[in-house]
């Protein structure tokens, strides 16, 4: 009981950031822009959060500039996909494996121009936790969420409802599916399919963004090429794994959130002693591939996500 | 005729714009894009125009680092022909090479022949892996983008808990050196190269390029893989088997790539080795293929071009100049032939402009 109590809050700080990227992933796909570039956005949201917290500290607030500088980032590097993707009609999958690659090159280069070295310099305290005062003292549950928690676990939350009601409660969110339903469907009613397609990629830019940056200030002591390490695919997973819907996005954030933090923790439970660590990784890769199995047929996720829009077609 | 002209004008511009942009960022950054080209020089000629001294171990790198992404420029190539998008060749080939560990350690046999059932265990280990996604499109329609995605990560923990725990690695590192019967090392080509790991590996790799252009161009069963490419429906419609070819497909796509992760293993090493993180051939052979136009002789071609980024990082690196200089020109010229459409639109237009004689359809 006690290691679930302690385990609860490490879980909560690793599905955080998966959370919202994964948010951000369905914006972009409910919009019909398949965005597999949510690592790379989170690698250049990390190292500019990392880079601007560095270079404020030891200002109270410059986790806080820090990640708003990781969001801007975020949106202006999705920018390029947007672009690419909706203007130039390049293939989404190819453009954002460009943006992958070409987030770690960034990243590290500037690393080396800026602190001539492969990673960021160290900042000393990064974001610091809070606790909700007189919830904190509640028994059990106050130690397991509202004591010594990162402010971006709540900001996660408050995502979550925020998008629930943006996507499915606003004439906004009802574009926004439309243009990943079907699209020329959606262009006859006047809907502009290119403006929302860039609204649904930037803000995924911005989600993006905000997870790199929660990544490397609450897990990490800098940015290094490693600091975001498959992060993005795990957020891409969940919005799989969530069936594209925010509630089923952070119930698959916080299990795979937990079976990291049960990656840890194996070797003081008895039963998982004997499974090696790999596999614990490997856990949500694993399961988001059954459970692509399992729901194939059914038609879950965004119809016309990754197809080239073509006003032409019927 | 204009199908072919785009092809090559295409990915020319693409590459053009790529290392221009890459100057200009060195540039920007207030270091020298001749100095980059000086690498990329010697990298490819062994010769340091500016010292004037002539070192081949320069080539032989070049050519140890154009090897493997060749093989999964082949690999992803193969798919996108049959209309799949592998990005999984990173975990076929991290398959491949924990086969050939096993082979390389535990099967004992004369030299030549147990190099070969190393090469062997490898491909069939790729072509597996890649087996299941191309299985679970087929049967599930289940997109393969994800699951190649999500099954190279496995891999990397495979590799890893094998190198550890199967392999019994000592420093959890690397395993034991491989024997040399079972190694594509040669003295000789180090020798004639200055001692780079230049070896064997390079007779796999362009004999693999030739069945790929065979298998394409000059069969019934390439015809048919590229027909599923080119129109699904109208493939099904002719009474092929498009299911079959698509599973087909995504095994020879594996194979290239697990014949990669042997030569990496067992020829540029001599050890299976632990990862931190994947160390991107995969992606590599995203933009080998993708510069390549998928042809057979485009890989080989592209492979030279980005193997030589590859081996220049080091001396770009010793010059002052951040050695990701290189990714950075291989993900634009990614980008740039993705937004084919927006390039071959431009070119139209200016082509509009001129007389009329001048003006030629250009398709995709």
């Amino acid at each position: 009981m006690n290691l679930l109590l302690t385990m609860i809050p490490i879980a909560l700080v690793y599905a955080t950031p998966l959370v919202i990227a994964a948010l951000g992933g369905l914006y972009s796909e409910r919009s019909g822009i398949v965005n597999i570039a949510l690592e790379g956005i989170m690698m250049v949201g990390a190292f500019t959060a990392a880079s601007v917290t560095v270079v404020l500290e030891p200002n109270p607030m410059a986790a806080y500039y820090g990640i708003l500088a990781g969001v801007l980032a975020g949106v202006v590097f999705s920018l390029l996909h947007a672009f690419a993707s909706i203007n130039l009609k390049a293939d989404q999958v190819v453009s954002g494996t460009a943006l992958n690659i070409l987030a770690g090159g960034v990243t590290v280069y500037l690393c080396q121009i800026f602190f001539d070295q492969q990673r960021t310099n160290a900042f000393t305290t990064g974001l610091s936790k809070i606790s909700l005062p007189g919830l904190a003292d509640l028994p059990v549950l106050g130690v397991l969420l509202f004591k010594d928690v990162y402010p971006t676990s709540y900001a996660a939350i408050l995502l979550v409802l925020l998008t629930w009601f943006i996507v499915y409660q606003t004439p906004f969110g009802l574009r926004l599916r439309a243009c990943g339903e079907n699209p020329q469907a959606a262009a006859s009613m006047g809907i502009s399919v290119l403006g929302m397609r860039y609204t649904g990629v930037l803000i995924s830019g911005a989600l993006a963004g905000l997870a790199g940056a929660t990544m490397v200030l609450t897990q990490d002591i800098q940015y290094t090429l490693g600091s975001v390490h498959g992060a993005g695919f795990i957020a891409l997973a969940c919005l799989i794994f969530g069936k594209w819907n925010p509630f089923g996005v952070l119930g698959a954030g916080l299990f795979f959130g937990f079976s990291q933090a049960l990656s840890i923790y194996a070797g003081d439970i008895p039963f998982l002693q004997a499974v090696p660590l790999d596999f614990f990784y490997m856990l949500p890769y694993i399961l988001t591939v059954i459970a692509l199995v399992a729901f194939s047929g059914k038609s879950v996720g965004p119809k016309a996500a990754g197809e080239l829009y073509d006003a032409g077609k019927r | 005729m204009a199908k072919s002209r785009s092809a090559l004008v295409v990915p020319s511009i693409a590459i053009l714009l790529g290392f221009a942009l890459g100057a200009a960022v060195l540039l920007a950054t207030g270091r020298s894009p001749i100095d980059m080209f000086y690498a990329m020089l010697q990298s490819v000629s062994g010769k340091n125009l500016r010292a004037d001294t002539f070192n081949p171990r320069y080539i032989g790198e070049f050519i140890v680092q154009s090897m493997p992404i060749m093989l999964t420029g082949l690999s992803v190539g193969f798919a996108f022909r049959t209309g799949l998008f592998n990005i999984g060749a990173e975990g076929q080939l991290m398959v491949g090479s924990i086969a050939a560990v096993a082979v390389g350690l535990w099967v004992q046999a004369p030299p030549v022949i147990h190099v070969l059932l190393v090469l062997l265990a490898a491909m069939l280990a790729g072509g597996l892996w890649g087996a299941i996604p191309g299985f679970l499109k087929a049967r599930f329609n289940v997109h393969e983008v994800v699951v190649t995605i999500m099954l190279n990560y496995v891999a990397l923990y495979l590799n890893n808990w094998a190198i550890v725990s199967i392999f019994k690695s000592v420093d959890r590192i690397k395993t034991e050196v491989i024997p040399a019967t079972a190694l594509l090392k040669s003295p000789a080509l180090a020798a004639l190269t200055n001692g780079s790991r230049l070896n064997w590996g390079f007779l796999p790799v362009l004999l693999s390029i030739l069945v790929y252009w065979f298998l394409i161009e000059k069969t019934t069963f390439g015809y048919g893989l590229r027909a599923v490419g080119f129109n699904k429906d109208g493939a099904l419609y002719a009474g092929m088997k498009v299911n079959r070819s698509i599973v087909s497909s995504m095994i020879i796509a594996g194979v290239f790539a697990g014949l990669a992760g042997a030569v990496i293993t067992v020829g540029t090493f001599s050890f299976g080795r632990a990862l931190p993180a994947a160390e991107g051939y995969g992606f590599d052979g995203i933009a080998v293929a993708l510069v390549g136009g998928n042809a057979a002789i485009g890989v080989f071609l592209s492979g030279l071009l980005f193997g030589m980024l590859k081996a220049a990082q080091p001396l770009m690196q010793s010059q002052g100049i951040p050695k990701e200089i290189a990714s950075i020109i291989q993900a634009s010229i990614v980008l740039f032939i993705a937004m084919k459409y927006g390039i071959e639109y431009l070119m139209k237009k200016i082509r509009m402009r001129k007389p009329p004689v001048a003006v030629e359809e250009v398709e995709s």
